[in-house]
């Protein structure tokens, strides 16, 4: 019965010092999104989403930044994704038993880890260098590259998940190979495909490294893949550190809507991927 | 090592099987290997024409490997391969230049777990059969009836073919896999436990099933339930640890089978 109580005792205290970690990591969080909320709303007007960003002193908004943003995510995102299913394919279908396949998932996991300004500087190097100046089609080629490890892993994973048996049940009626994989694979791993390419997205929307070097910014309206342009966290990043008021403001309503946007994917993101009632 | 000398010969019942019967296939001295283990070893066996052929042995005795070689399923996989000849029409299958798609074309599958594809039942079958011909969409509805109306299945799904087939029962999920088999208009359908998932009424609407397609079909099923083979099968092979032991009519195998362990088996002394 002794043995019995201590036990107990050890559970009560784990669970103790469990939740305790937790409250506490949840209570940054929370305060992080209070100041986010509290300052982002406060300066959230119409002329946010309407307005150009202003020179300092003056009042302004964000639709140049909002605009240059969704144009360099969507960009990053094509030029990403079929990388990275076509590799995640690979990797779960054709070459599924061979030795390359573990040379390529180890590659991606490095790549899926290294640091996003590393991906901006090669991007500089390879293509503001080269090209002479900064350029939008830069900043969205560093972000795709940022998407492939993403979407070439939630791919594979969502592959392997389809069940052999379900892919033996389609070569028995002789269907070639890839039209099983396009026909009965996608099929059945849709939602979970769909679902990594809007976290991969979630995760460009707030990425501000790889961008410095690559599409840098543009006080002015441009759509010009060109031209250098500007993105959300370029402009937070510059107001944010500003000494004027009307900028910290704009910064602090930036951040509000990239993070209510990544919200919003990762909900999207979790209602797709949850398992659907077979009925 | 040569496998083949250690193997005791098969035990063949020759007078139950009729003569005339055509060969639809003829496996000979076939040996199959994961890797470097073999798990089937010389094994020669006809396969008739329009009856049902049933593999019977206990679990690992490499009934279901002897009838995943019948369509080369083992070539999905690596490390896996198969010696000897599988003579269909005469033809030998196991030949490089046999064409695998083809070759499944014409032998269907359906196996232990029911496995509809993820899209509506008019589609699971439509598929198949696009793959083989381009159809007018009322010769194709044609086809998706027939198809499951040979599977007995058309009554209980005729108004809901635009549902999804996931949606089915296990029962009719099956019976629309056999549909999808059929489609296609195989020669050969192979049946891998078809059974073994079902309750017992889904059971008997499969087996009955199986009498009716042995008209126009050559069958061959692997079944662990003995019972089950008595009643639908024309032919039994007994297999024990990748031999082929016996092989005869069924009547035959289940009143005075010729081996020591085939009525071991039968009689439920082990497996």
């Amino acid at each position: 019965m002794a043995l019995y109580a201590a036990r107990r005792r050890r559970n009560a205290v784990a669970m103790a010092l469990s939740l305790a970690a937790t409250l506490f990591g949840l209570g940054w969080l929370v305060l992080i999104l209070g100041v986010l909320v509290w300052q982002g709303l406060s300066g959230l007007s119409l002329s946010v989403f309407t307005e150009m960003t202003p020179p300092p002193g003056s009042d302004g908004g964000l639709l140049n930044p909002i605009i240059g943003s969704l144009i360099l995510t969507s960009l990053a995102v094509l030029i990403g994704t079929p990388v990275g299913i076509l590799a995640g394919t690979y990797l779960a279908e054709y070459g599924r038993y061979e030795r390359l396949s573990s040379v390529v998932r180890f590659i991606n996991d490095i790549l899926l880890s290294a640091p996003s300004i590393v991906v901006g500087l090669f991007v500089y190097e390879v293509m503001v260098a080269t090209m002479g100046h900064f350029s939008g089609v830069a900043g969205a080629v560093a972000l795709g590259i940022i998407v492939v490890p993403v979407v070439v892993r939630t791919t594979e994973d969502m592959l392997t998940l389809v069940p052999k048996e379900l892919r033996e049940a389609a070569a028995a009626l002789g269907m070639p190979r890839a039209v099983v994989i396009a026909r009965i694979s996608y099929r059945a791993a849709r939602a979970g495909m769909i679902t990594g390419v809007l976290l991969a997205l979630a995760r460009i929307s707030g990425e501000t490294a790889p961008l410095l070097f690559t599409s840098l910014n543009n006080q002015f309206w441009s759509t010009d893949l060109n031209a250098p342009m500007a993105s959300l966290p370029i402009v937070i990043f510059q107001f944010a550190l500003s000494p004027y008021v009307e900028w910290q403001k704009l910064a602090w309503s930036g951040a509000l809507i990239i993070t209510a946007s990544v919200l919003t994917l990762s909900i999207i993101a979790r209602i797709l991927a949850a398992p659907r009632k077979s009925s | 090592m040569n496998v083949a000398s250690l193997s005791v010969p098969t035990v063949v019942h020759t007078a139950p099987h009729d003569p005339d019967l055509a060969e639809k296939i003829n496996i000979r001295n076939l040996s199959f290997y994961y890797g470097e283990v073999p798990a089937l070893k010389n094994i020669s066996l006809p396969l008739r024409e329009n009856k049902v052929t049933a593999f019977i042995g206990p679990s690992g005795c490499g009934k279901s490997t002897l009838l995943r070689v019948l369509n080369r399923m083992y070539d999905l996989y690596p490390n896996q391969r198969a010696e000897g000849e599988i003579l269909l029409d005469g033809k030998d299958i196991l030949s490089p230049q046999q064409d695998i798609n083809l070759l499944r074309a014409r032998i269907g599958m359906v196996f232990q777990k029911p496995t509809p594809f993820p899209m509506s039942i008019y589609e699971n079958i439509a598929f198949g059969i696009r793959l083989y011909e381009r159809l007018p969409k009322s010769v194709l509805d044609g086809r998706v009836e027939s198809s499951l109306r040979r599977a007995a299945l058309w009554d209980e799904v005729k108004d809901k073919l635009g549902a999804n087939g996931l949606g089915l029962s296990g029962g009719q999920q099956q019976r629309l896999c056999i549909a999808r088999t059929v489609a296609v208009k195989p020669e050969v359908i192979l049946l891998d436990e078809p059974c073994s998932a079902l309750d017992p009424i889904s059971t008997a609407k499969i087996e009955e099933l199986i009498d009716e397609l042995k008209a126009d079909y050559t069958i061959v099923m692997v079944t662990h339930n003995m019972q089950q083979a008595a009643r639908v099968s024309d032919s039994t092979a007994f297999m024990y640890l990748g031999e082929l032991i016996e092989v005869g009519s069924t009547t035959h195998m289940f009143t005075s089978p010729r081996d020591r362990r085939t009525q071991d088996y039968i009689t439920g002394r082990f497996g």
